[in-house]
């Protein structure tokens, strides 16, 4: 499904990704793991246009279809969806608002009819449930003074009903307790198919308890140094990853 | 310029300014000397700065009489203003049309005992004696020359009054049209909203050009907000692009009362408003929200003056604005805090969004504290959407011109949201919406 072959990207001069290959087949989930600073967050952006990065050389391809010649909205519509690290607050629009307006853009640019409000609401209550959430969340503007894991719920939500083909989930376990990894984890659970795949990106072990993953890739420095089964990971939270990168790690706080 | 329109004043004058009572007619004399003396304001004027009134000043504007030129045009029919009614049609309405009372086009319904909405001409007529007192007092013709040119020739206009402890559930709405037979004429007009003791009331005024000539309404509005009393004043200011608009609302507001406005401005060739609200007494709270939409070469200019005469008060600013094209926004702010005004609570914000190259913005504040145990603080921005909202949107899929539409919108929903009228919010938004061109 998704094809990432000799990818380099910097921010400005800065180079941050140095060549990344890497394969993702259907209904597969793959955890991309690192130290902070190893690029791994920046990997998850470039794959959804971040306009702050610029791909130097490679390729990445979607089912055949060249990835980085997209704007994040073609991408989004070609089945991407990148849950991000720092949710943006959008004062002034409600979520309704917000998620009725992305799913109708991703119907009309895939050629369907757009959904009236009311039957958007039914969707809605339904996607709601995997979340935990009622109906009052949607009258509350987008992520505005939301806690860090109502942010994460939010963006998980906004998966459920956008139904992407490819998911990436940026450091969404960060700063969620146990029981919103759970809802987190379950959410991303409930949305696999065989025709679909997820790239987890986390600097902890701790959520592949929930998501478990086919496959995890380590990334140092912008290159992925290390692959393996789910039992890396667990290596990884034994062993941190000094001994990938040569670097003694700062005690985690 | 000035001996045309003294000819006009005599003229007026010995018609008997609006058949109102001898005393009035000498306010009006007093007034139109003070504007002859004056003159209309240069760049020269601090207050003027940044915004030239010179095309008005070398008009010779035809008024103290009909505003029709008599070449006739179609006559303003309830179609034509079903876009500027705005609230339910149940609501009280009086509309004027190029400063003339239209009654066929308002209006009256039963109102709640102790209220009333009438004409300042139908005032004039029932009370001469009442309004040959209160004329001009609050929004005095020393503020501005267009205010003393305004309490000069002013015949017309809408007069609220709320009794002592009435609440008036439903706002009354008063409407200014301009047409194009009033091309060429000044349009002055008074408003005038007397909210007594611990009385509530809500009221809109809108001005509005029907047609797209260069219409000029110089307009002074006057609310009174009574001791403990509660009012919210929406104003709305929506003409043609080219347009004169140059308004003054002067509040005065009594101990305990609250006061709130919004006002939306459009814009036009020159659309100028000042606001002054002077908090006389303890305990009193005012909120100024604003939002101004600038297109195409329009020139929006609002000014705010708070006074904070007495301790204990709180007031709250917010206004913001959405420049496209080569428009221009002034936007200037001041506080007055005396030296008795301890405890004085004053914030003040000042947003601008930039749509375009060639937007301007000329924004500043201007707080005088004398007292020094307050707490007063300003800030005013200049920017584009922040390109981290534009790809959050863009990444769900919303193309990158709806992002543009949805994250104004937002920025402009976030201070209509302050609106604390129901139907008057869901109207404003509505209106605001459709302007930026958002769906529902």
């Amino acid at each position: 499904m998704l094809e990432i072959t000799g990818l380099r990207a910097a921010a400005g001069e800065n180079e941050i990704l140095r060549g990344i290959n890497l394969r993702v087949r259907a209904g597969e989930i793959h955890a991309i793991m690192g130290p902070n600073g190893s690029g791994k967050s920046t990997l998850a952006q470039v794959l959804a246009g971040h306009p702050a990065y610029t791909v130097t050389s490679g390729t990445v391809t979607l089912d055949g279809q060249d990835l980085l010649e997209l704007e994040p909205e073609e991408r989004a519509q070609a089945g991407v969806f990148l849950a991000f690290q720092y949710p943006v607050e959008i004062a002034g629009v409600t979520n309704a608002y917000f998620l009725r307006a992305a799913y109708n853009a991703l119907r009309k640019a895939r050629g369907l009819e757009e959904l009236d409000p009311i039957d958007f609401l039914d969707l809605l209550e339904e996607k709601l449930k995997l979340v935990g959430w009622g109906p009052e969340i949607m009258q509350r503007a987008v992520n505005s003074g939301f806690s860090g894991g109502e942010k994460k719920r939010n963006e998980i939500l906004q998966m459920a009903i956008l139904e992407p083909k490819l998911a990436i989930l940026d450091e969404t376990d960060s700063g969620l307790d146990i029981d919103a990894l759970r809802i987190v984890a379950d959410g991303v659970n409930a949305l696999r198919r065989p025709d679909r795949a997820t790239i987890v990106v986390t600097h902890y072990q701790r959520l592949l308890n929930f998501i478990i993953p086919d496959y995890v890739h380590v990334l140092v420095e912008g290159q992925i140094v290390k692959s393996g089964g789910k039992e890396l990971a667990l290596e990884l939270e034994a062993r941190g990853y000094e001994w990938l990168t040569g670097i003694p790690e700062a005690a985690p706080a | 310029m000035t001996a045309a329109y003294l000819e006009a004043f005599e003229r007026f004058a010995g018609n008997g300014g609006g058949r109102g009572p001898a005393g009035l007619v000498a306010r009006r004399r007093e007034a139109f000397e003070r504007f002859a003396k004056a003159g209309f304001p240069t760049a020269k004027d601090e207050e003027w700065r940044f915004t030239s009134v010179a095309p008005i000043a070398r008009t010779a504007w035809r008024t103290g009489g009909p505003a029709d030129d008599g070449s006739g045009g179609p006559a303003v029919t309830a179609a034509d203003l079903a876009p500027y009614r705005f609230g339910g049609a149940e609501w009280c309405t009086l509309v004027f049309v190029n400063g003339r009372f239209a009654p066929g086009l308002s209006h009256r319904p039963t109102l709640p005992e102790g209220v009333t909405v009438e004409t300042l001409a139908e005032a004039t007529a029932r009370d001469p004696a009442q309004v040959e007192r209160t004329y001009a007092r609050v929004a005095t013709p020393d503020i501005t020359p267009f205010s003393a040119f305004n309490a000069a020739f002013a015949d017309d206009g809408a007069v609220v009054r709320v009794a002592a402890g009435v609440e008036l559930t439903d706002p009354v709405h008063l409407l200014y049209v301009t047409t194009e037979a009033g091309a060429g004429a000044a349009v002055q007009v008074r408003t005038v909203v007397l909210v007594e003791r611990g009385a509530r009331a809500q009221f809109v005024e809108s001005y509005a050009g029907l047609g797209s000539t260069a219409s000029f309404h110089n307009v002074v509005t006057e609310v009174v907000v009574g001791e403990g009393a509660w009012v919210e004043h929406t104003r709305i200011q929506r003409e043609s692009q080219a347009a004169y608009h140059i308004g003054l609302t002067q509040v005065e507001q009594g101990r305990d009362s609250h006061y709130r406005s919004f006002s939306l401005a459009e814009g036009g060739a020159i659309a100028r408003h000042d606001l002054r609200a002077r908090l006389s007494g303890e305990n009193v709270e005012t909120l100024l929200y604003g939002l101004y939409l600038g297109r195409g070469n329009q020139l929006v200019d609002n000014h705010t003056t708070i006074f904070h005469d007495y301790p204990n008060c709180r007031s709250w600013e917010v206004y913001k604005g959405i420049l496209d094209g080569r428009s221009h926004a002034v936007f200037n702010g001041k506080v007055f805090v005396k030296p008795e005004a301890q405890k004085t609570d004053a914030k003040q914000t000042n947003r601008n969004l930039l749509l375009s190259e060639g937007a301007r913005v000329d924004t500043k504040p201007q707080l005088e504290i004398f007292a020094d145990d307050v707490k007063c603080t300003h800030g005013a921005t200049v920017g584009r959407i922040d390109e981290s909202a534009f790809f959050y949107l863009q990444s769900r899929g919303i193309p990158r011109a709806e992002a543009q539409r949805v994250l104004t919108y937002a920025f402009a929903a976030e201070v209509v949201n302050e609106v604390a009228s129901a139907p008057v919010r869901a109207a404003l938004d509505r209106l605001v919406a459709a302007r930026l061109g958002i769906e529902g």
